[in-house]
């Protein structure tokens, strides 16, 4: 299995803390790794150097052994990298198909002046995609009206739209309630599970993390504490200190 | 070396002007976030007012302190009767949405002001040139040179030197700092932040009264000064950075001597110097000299 | 069967558009023209409203076409309408492409202002540059020739009515297909989340860009086409208050339909015309009132009374 994301010596500071610090990580073609830490780990700060939305004061990131580091986030997707967002970026004006419609027009490169935005294949796919989702119902409503969960899918479902190589995601079940997150996470895994998408996700919930990935990393203050298998890594005791606060 | 004095005596007396019409609008923006397009109505209003106090109450116009008296009270008197007016009943409604329509309804107090300075003075143009006349001139390095604008220079530096005084040592100042820089926060520390928002808003209403006031003996006023000033002062705040009042203190002086080189060397550039200054710094520096950029946390 | 019966409602207003010039006076006929030209520059500020991009300096392309035009003729002896109109709308693309490159890093209060900044230093331009552009005495149009045709003093404001209805029709139906095409739709998801539009891979600056030069050659052609219909044009028309109506008819009329520009520039041209005659000096007054009761009670504009709400995003 080739390395798909690898990050080198990767430092960034807001002001006089340090948000990561020297992290070096591998991730792997087809790996379902999930990120693991307490708020303020860099859990998030990662996945905003990763994608190019921020700067890292040193280190660099490869993708697929391309050197990434410097590039715009728009740079960075046209390469293949996908991200979904803790608090969903959605078009809140737009309808739940027309979100998907550009994206689907994004990924297809054919952003043009003339031909409809609306059209046959586009929209049909879109309904395949939502039904993926179980977000058909909301096709034609406007994202603003959409409840909660059904925008933290919307966004997870923009992302993988876009058939990327590499899918990150945002704590995909923060703000969704306890007995919808299992729902959420299975519908998501499912439909992962069939194509060949490596996935990364955040959380801060343990349970999301053991249950749905193959691969642990766990954060403290900007470091890699632990990496491994999820159910090793989560009942180790130093672990659970730093993720919970007590062992 | 006469020609270089006389540029730079020009340039700072313009420098001055610059500085005091532009003050008012940055310090605006500085605090509540928001463009006032009705600033060059307001520094219209101060002039009409000035020259009007000054032609009742000066007829010979030569006591420095009783001009000025009056030109001050003019400002004063169109800052408290629009200040509180616009921002309590309009400007208020409007700061959850967005910025474009925070513009809109400056534009449209605006509009209405144009009207209503046309409906109070006409539009034959108003002179009240007894000030700049009777002071007189003075010779320096052998040239004569009118008195007044060295009064503006006075005047800019005392207000810079006033405003910087009033932000660093005054316990005003640290309100105004603590409601720039997080509005929430200041609230629950006991800050009473309309009040704040509307006081700003009033201060900076004063300070385009004022620039107007003190202009009003250089020129004769017609309808339309406003328009101009505000593009002026928007270019001079865009140099500077929007919200900084050292920021349009630099600006101003920049734009003062390139102007005043241009003038003498390049006289077809005159009125394009400051465009063309902002057009480089933007090109360069987005968020002028002194601006901070915003990035969105996501 | 059903679908078609939609077209009736459009089809009898062409018509009707169509055969106004039997129909109405010369003055009527002059206004709608002046009011469906400068539609254009108004469905220019539109475009950019999309994008949450308000202009307060439209009217520099707006000047640049018809003082493009005008010099085209004083310089070129250009006679002929659609050299003409070509030339302005080169003008307003080419003016617009090279202040784009700066104005569209901007949003919010800079990109408002600092059109507003250009469009002033055209002004000054024109004002000051008179033994080119006429100063304050502007520059004549004579009237046009449109290929073969020679014309007399009535039938010109006709053609000229129709070359305007017809231009305009066909420059709006092109707008109507970039609105809904994925590029116009990329304005709108501009002004909803930029930040989700860079992580699709699409330019935001890219799509901006190009949407900015769009209402650059729209307005350039508006002020040809009122150039021509007036026979004269002054440096007024690159003067902040005719950006201020711009960006006054396109929120009246709101920023959902591609029809809201035309409506609100044929209302507002109409209704200026009397009021001006009854009281000058409360014109601009009015102005101002009105806009405060549409942003306090209307956001929509006009349009939303027609059952369309502010966010709607189809054309």
């Amino acid at each position: 299995m080739s390395v798909l994301l690898e990050t080198v010596g990767l430092t960034r500071f807001f002001g006089a803390v340090c948000a990561l610090e020297e992290l070096n990580l591998c991730i792997h073609e087809g790996d379902m790794v999930g990120i693991i830490g307490s708020n303020g780990s860099g859990k998030t700060t990662f996945l905003n150097l990763v994608t190019g939305y921020l700067k890292p004061a040193r280190g660099c990131i490869l993708l697929a052994g391309r050197d990434i580091t410097l590039l715009s986030p728009r740079q960075i997707t046209r390469l293949g990298v996908a991200r979904s967002f803790q608090i969903p970026q959605l078009y809140l004006n737009l309808t739940v198909m027309e979100n998907l419609l550009l994206a689907l027009a994004a990924r297809s490169g054919r952003v043009g002046l003339w031909a409809r935005l609306h059209r046959q294949n586009w929209m049909r796919e879109g309904q395949e995609i939502l039904k993926q989702f179980n977000l058909d119902r909301y096709g034609e409503q406007r994202v603003a009206e959409l409840p909660e969960g059904a925008r933290k899918l919307l966004d997870i479902a923009l992302a993988v739209a876009l058939q990327p190589r590499l899918l990150l995601m945002d704590e995909p079940t923060a703000g969704v309630s306890t007995q919808d997150k299992f729902a959420v996470m299975d519908t998501l895994v499912s439909t992962l599970r069939g194509s060949s998408i490596t996935t990364v996700f955040v959380e801060h919930d343990m349970d999301v993390v053991r249950r749905y990935s193959r691969r642990a990393l766990v954060f403290d203050q900007g470091r890699v504490i632990a990496d491994g298998e999820p159910s090793a890594v989560l009942t180790d005791a130093g672990v659970k200190r730093a993720v919970l606060g007590h062992a | 070396m006469r020609l270089l004095l006389v540029v730079l005596l020009d340039g700072l007396a313009y420098a001055a002007w610059l500085f005091l019409v532009s003050a008012g609008l940055t310090f605006t923006y500085g605090v509540l976030r928001v463009l006032n397009l009705a600033h060059g109505n307001l520094y219209a209003l101060g002039a009409y007012l000035g020259a009007t106090l000054l032609l009742h109450y000066a007829a010979s116009g030569s006591e420095i302190a009783a001009t000025l008296g009056l030109l001050l009270l003019a400002a004063v008197i169109i800052g408290i009767l629009a200040g509180p007016l616009i921002e309590r009943v309009f400007l208020r409604r409007v700061y959850s949405r967005d910025e474009e329509v925070q513009l809109l309804l400056t534009f449209a107090i605006s509009l209405i002001l144009e009207d209503v300075t046309k409906l109070i003075w006409g539009v034959t143009p108003v002179v009240a040139d007894m000030p700049y006349t009777s002071f007189g001139s003075v010779r320096l390095g052998g040239i004569s040179y009118p008195w007044y604008p060295f009064l503006l220079v006075g005047v800019a530096l005392g207000l810079a030197g006033f405003l910087w005084f009033v932000v660093t040592h005054t316990r005003l100042g640290k309100v105004l700092a603590a409601v720039i820089a997080d509005r929430e926060v200041s609230a629950t520390l006991g800050i009473h932040v309309p009040r704040v928002y509307t006081f700003a808003f009033t201060a900076g209403a004063i300070l385009a009264a004022l620039g107007g006031a003190l202009t009003a003996p250089m020129f004769s006023l017609v309808p339309g000064i406003g328009a101009d000033v505000l593009v002026i002062s928007f270019a001079v705040i865009a140099i500077g950075g929007l919200g900084s009042i050292g920021g349009a203190a630099v600006g101003s002086v920049v734009v003062g001597l390139a102007r005043s080189a241009a003038v003498y060397f390049f006289p077809e550039l005159d009125l394009f110097t400051i465009y063309l200054i902002m057009t480089l710094v933007l090109l360069f520096r987005p968020q002028g000299l002194f601006g901070e950029i915003e990035i969105r946390r996501i | 069967m059903g679908g078609s019966l939609r077209f009736i409602p459009f089809l009898l207003l062409g018509l009707a558009l169509i055969t106004a010039p039997f129909v109405l006076s010369g003055w009527v006929l002059f206004l709608l023209t002046v009011a469906g030209a400068k539609a254009l520059a108004v469905l220019g500020v539109v475009l950019l409203l999309r994008a949450k991009l308000l202009t307060f300096g439209h009217a520099l392309y707006y000047a640049a076409g018809a003082y493009a035009a005008g010099l085209g003729v004083k310089y070129l002896g250009l006679h002929n309408g659609f050299a003409l109109i070509g030339l302005a709308f080169v003008a307003g693309l080419g003016v617009s492409a090279l202040l784009g490159l700066l104005v569209i890093r901007y949003r919010g209060v800079y990109f408002a202002l600092l059109n507003l900044a250009f469009s002033m230093v055209l002004y000054g331009i024109l004002l000051k540059f008179y033994s080119v552009t006429g100063g304050t005495d502007g520059l004549a149009f004579p009237a046009p020739t449109f290929g073969p045709i020679g014309l007399s003093e009535a039938s010109l404001r006709a053609q000229l009515y129709e070359l305007t209805l017809f231009l305009g029709s066909l420059l709006f139906y092109l707008t109507y297909r970039f609105f809904a095409s994925p590029a116009g739709y990329v304005l709108v998801a501009i002004r909803d989340n930029e930040v989700r539009v860079a992580y699709m891979g699409i330019s935001v600056n890219a799509a901006v860009y190009l949407g900015y030069i769009i209402a650059g050659g729209l307005a350039g052609v508006a002020g040809v086409l009122v150039g021509l219909s007036v026979g004269h044009i002054t440096p007024d028309l690159a003067f902040w208050s005719q950006s201020g109506e711009f960006v006054f008819v396109a929120i009246l009329g709101g920023v959902g339909s591609v029809f809201a520009p035309v409506v609100g520039s044929v209302l507002f041209e109409f209704v200026r015309n009397y009021a001006f005659e009854l009281s000058p000096y409360t014109w601009q007054m009015t102005l101002g009132a009105a806009l405060l009761l549409i942003i306090f009670f209307l956001p929509g504009g006009v349009w939303s009374l027609v059952g369309l709400t502010r966010t709607r995003s189809g054309p």
